[in-house]
């Protein structure tokens, strides 16, 4: 379904590089490994270049997206509030990393810049939500709160 | 000319020559990681770091070239301060596993450490850690172990042209790795270890098969064969501190003998056979209108290569099984019904140059009913390793000859190991069935040397036959592409994956002297020049094996035993 982006673009030009993720992830809402390779096919460039330049931005996605997005913010307000311990907790209790996706789908976790809300540091955001001041004791509960379906086996790594 | 001086030293440079090679020229060794001869500096690692006077930082050497009247100084405390500090960074985000690394004794962490007197843990912070990618048969990636110095990036991009692995990520989480992190043998990687030979520390490597030999030389039930490729005699010597360029054919089989083997056999005996089919195969291409130009098939990688990304020209390659693995087919149907042994009871280990051998042995086509033509595969460094568990000290071991009738060899077959020397090897042979006679000269030096395309075209009997010779993965593109567009002029066509050819495979001692290729490629030059015999077709026991079992080239028989298979892979890599 992304065979149509390329109808906009010359074939083995490297510039075209970054438009063709930004449009790959528009349709998808994050870089799926086919639309990978067929880019690098393209643009002429090997397909790990391509995804080491899909990583190294922080706009791109490399796997799609949960239903709740859990922004933890590590500006620096937050971490010196020990974000970093949040983000732990998190990536524990999810059992994924930040930038992952739990198996279920119900839950993708992404680390941010200073959100704007230092005086409330630390702070997640949950969807649209703020959660501020929180601790690491706080995170199951907040967890529970958005989990839709009842957890039968264990939230798992997607890759 | 440009004059500068360095640490006092008035120094004569050529213009554009970059301090780092200004340095060496009076003996003076900057420290580098990042760099890497012939290709473009990158300046990432700033290890290198010299002071140049008038220059407020301090500077690159790998990347700044000299100019007249530069004033610098390599070893000042600043410089050395400097060093110190990114050794001690490195170190505090590196596994302190130096007494179990397999890279012990030969890393350049290490020799860095050591240069620089870290002496105690100064920075302690969060160390990465890293899944290691055991997926392939051939190599393990050990990422907790990179120093990011980018080195198998740029060999397996620029040099290869294969692109398997790159940075990924920034920062601290920063990784060389796969597409999604994958497994080498489901990515674009063909395992040729051209990126472990480049790499600092133990982050790349082979997967190891010595416990697995070893158990099979301590199993009385197996009667263990090794064969030992040509490329490897040219260079286990370096890993013994001889000269580059020492042929210690001799010293390799004692030294098998010693662990245990009960037949040391010759892949060189397989190489001649090789001839016999690929050449006869060759000639009957052309004469019945087979498909044209057809490839060589003894480089594993370049048939990896293929069947991933141009299985539409998968009928081009000979068919030919590689020759360590006609070998071990060899060992287990005519060698153990001629010795009366079963041929589930032997165990063949093959002693190759190569990291992807390990890979291609495993393959099921080079099984016969589930058993493997070649049980395991040691690359040069593992046998150095193996060697030294057995207490075995190589340089004090008296020479021995190869066991017969598979040790038998002719001065073509040596030079299997180097670029263009199946070309040549098959040339001879091919000559003789066309006319009848023997080639005057023997030697072909167009198709010689490190040149990255050899082309040639050799009249035989009035027809012209065009050949080309690939040196390196990386400079196949062309030379396909015509293939597939039908354009190729070529009739017979030699790729090796490895540059220079398995003289300088993934699995051969590492260090990082520029002159080892070129002087391994001469031990097996002249190997050929001195050798009795130096057409396959004169190998006594080749001739042998024809006569009491395969019938002739290309027989029914022999493409039962010694011919294999392809399969496109492109889909392995399409989830
Ligand atoms: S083994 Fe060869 S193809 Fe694979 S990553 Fe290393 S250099 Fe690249
Ligand atoms: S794997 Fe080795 S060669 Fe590659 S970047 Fe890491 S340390 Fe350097
Ligand atoms: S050139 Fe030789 S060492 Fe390199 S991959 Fe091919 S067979 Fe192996
Ligand atoms: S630093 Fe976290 S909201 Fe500003
Ligand atoms: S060796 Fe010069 S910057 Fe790395």
């Amino acid at each position: 379904m992304h065979e149509k982006i390329f109808e906009n673009y010359q074939p083995n030009d490297r510039s075209s590089l970054i438009p063709l993720l930004q449009d790959v992830q528009n349709i998808y809402g994050y870089l799926p490994e086919n639309a990978l390779r067929d880019i690098s096919d393209f643009v002429g460039v090997p397909l790990s270049r391509v995804y080491g330049v899909a990583t190294f931005y922080n706009q791109f996605r490399l796997t799609p997206l949960g239903k709740n997005i859990i922004r933890v913010c590590r500006g620096t307000a937050c971490h010196v509030k020990n974000s970093a311990n949040i983000l732990y907790a998190l990536e524990n209790e999810l059992k994924i990393k930040a930038g992952e996706t739990t198996r279920d789908k119900q839950f993708t976790l992404e680390v941010v810049n200073c959100i704007g809300a230092c005086s409330i540091a630390p702070v997640i955001l949950v969807n649209e939500d703020y959660h501020g001041r929180i601790t690491v004791k706080d995170i199951p509960k907040i967890l529970k709160k958005y989990q839709t379906i009842k957890k039968t086996d264990k939230a798992e790594v997607t890759e | 000319m440009v004059q500068l001086t360095i640490n006092g030293i008035k120094v004569n440079a050529e213009e554009g020559m970059t301090i780092l090679d200004a340095a060496k020229s009076v003996g003076i060794t900057i420290p580098t990681l990042c760099h890497m001869k012939n290709l473009i500096p990158t300046g990432a690692c700033r290890i290198c770091s010299v002071e140049v006077e008038g220059f407020k930082g301090l500077t690159p050497a790998c990347a700044y070239p000299v100019s007249e009247g530069m004033v610098v100084e390599t070893d000042s405390p600043r410089v050395r301060r400097a060093r110190k500090t990114i050794v001690e960074l490195l170190i505090e985000n590196h596994p302190q596993d130096c007494l179990i690394c397999v890279r012990n004794k030969n890393c350049e962490l290490q020799d860095l450490s050591e240069r620089y007197g870290v002496r105690e843990h100064r920075y302690v912070g969060e160390t990465k850690s890293h899944a290691i990618d055991i997926s392939s048969a051939s190599m393990e990636r050990d990422p907790a172990k990179c120093i990011l110095c980018g080195r198998c990036v740029r060999a397996c991009h620029e040099v290869q042209k294969i692109g398997a692995i790159d940075f990924t990520k920034r920062g601290f989480a920063s990784i060389v790795t796969t597409p999604y992190n994958k497994g080498l043998n489901v990515s674009d990687c063909i395992l040729c270890g051209q990126c472990i030979l480049v790499c600092p520390t133990a982050a790349l490597r082979e997967k190891s098969s010595v416990k697995e030999v070893a158990a099979a030389l301590y199993d009385r039930k197996k009667y263990c064969i090794a064969q030992v490729a040509p490329a490897v005699r040219a260079s286990i010597g370096e890993e013994y501190n001889m000269p580059l360029g020492t042929d210690v054919t001799g010293l390799i089989v004692t030294g098998l003998r010693r662990l245990g083997f009960k037949k040391v056999f010759d892949t060189n005996f397989a190489a001649d056979l090789t001839i016999m089919e690929e050449a006869s195969e060759l000639i009957n291409r052309i004469q019945n209108g087979g498909s044209l130009p057809m490839f060589t098939s003894c480089c594993p990688g370049w048939v990896r290569f293929a069947e991933m990304n141009y299985p539409e020209i998968l009928d081009h390659i000979s068919t030919c099984k590689s020759p360590h693995e006609m070998e071990g087919a060899v060992l287990k149907t005519y060698y153990a019904r001629k010795m009366g042994i079963d041929p589930k009871d032997i165990f063949v280990v093959s002693i190759m140059p190569c990291t992807v051998k390990k890979y291609e042995s495993a393959r099921p086509e080079l099984k016969e009913n589930t058993l493997p033509d070649v049980d395991a595969v040691l690359t040069t460094r593992e046998l150095v390793r193996f060697f030294k568990i057995a207490g075995i000290d190589f340089n004090d071991l008296p020479e021995s000859e190869f066991d017969n009738p598979l040790g038998e060899s002719t001065g073509a077959a040596a030079i299997f190991g180097t670029s263009g020397g199946v070309m040549e090897a098959a040339l001879r042979t091919a000559y003789w069935k066309l006319t009848g006679k023997d080639l005057e000269k023997l030697e072909f030096e167009q198709i010689r040397g490190m040149d990255g395309v050899k082309e040639a075209t050799v009249k035989i009997n009035g027809m012209e036959i065009n050949i080309a010779v690939v040196n390196g993965i990386g400079n196949v593109k062309q030379i396909i592409d015509e293939v597939v567009s039908g354009k190729s002029k070529h009739h017979f066509i030699e790729v090796m994956a490895c540059p220079g050819g398995c003289i300088n495979g993934g699995g051969q001692p590492i260090h990082q002297k520029p002159e080892k290729v070129m002087k391994r490629i001469k031990v097996l030059y002249q190997i050929d020049e001195n050798a009795k015999h130096r057409k396959s077709y004169e190998n006594e026991s080749v001739k042998t094996l024809y006569r009491e079992f395969l019938g002739e080239p290309n027989s029914h028989k022999a493409h039962e035993i010694l011919h294999t298979e392809y399969f496109d892979k492109k889909k392995i890599l399409r989830n």
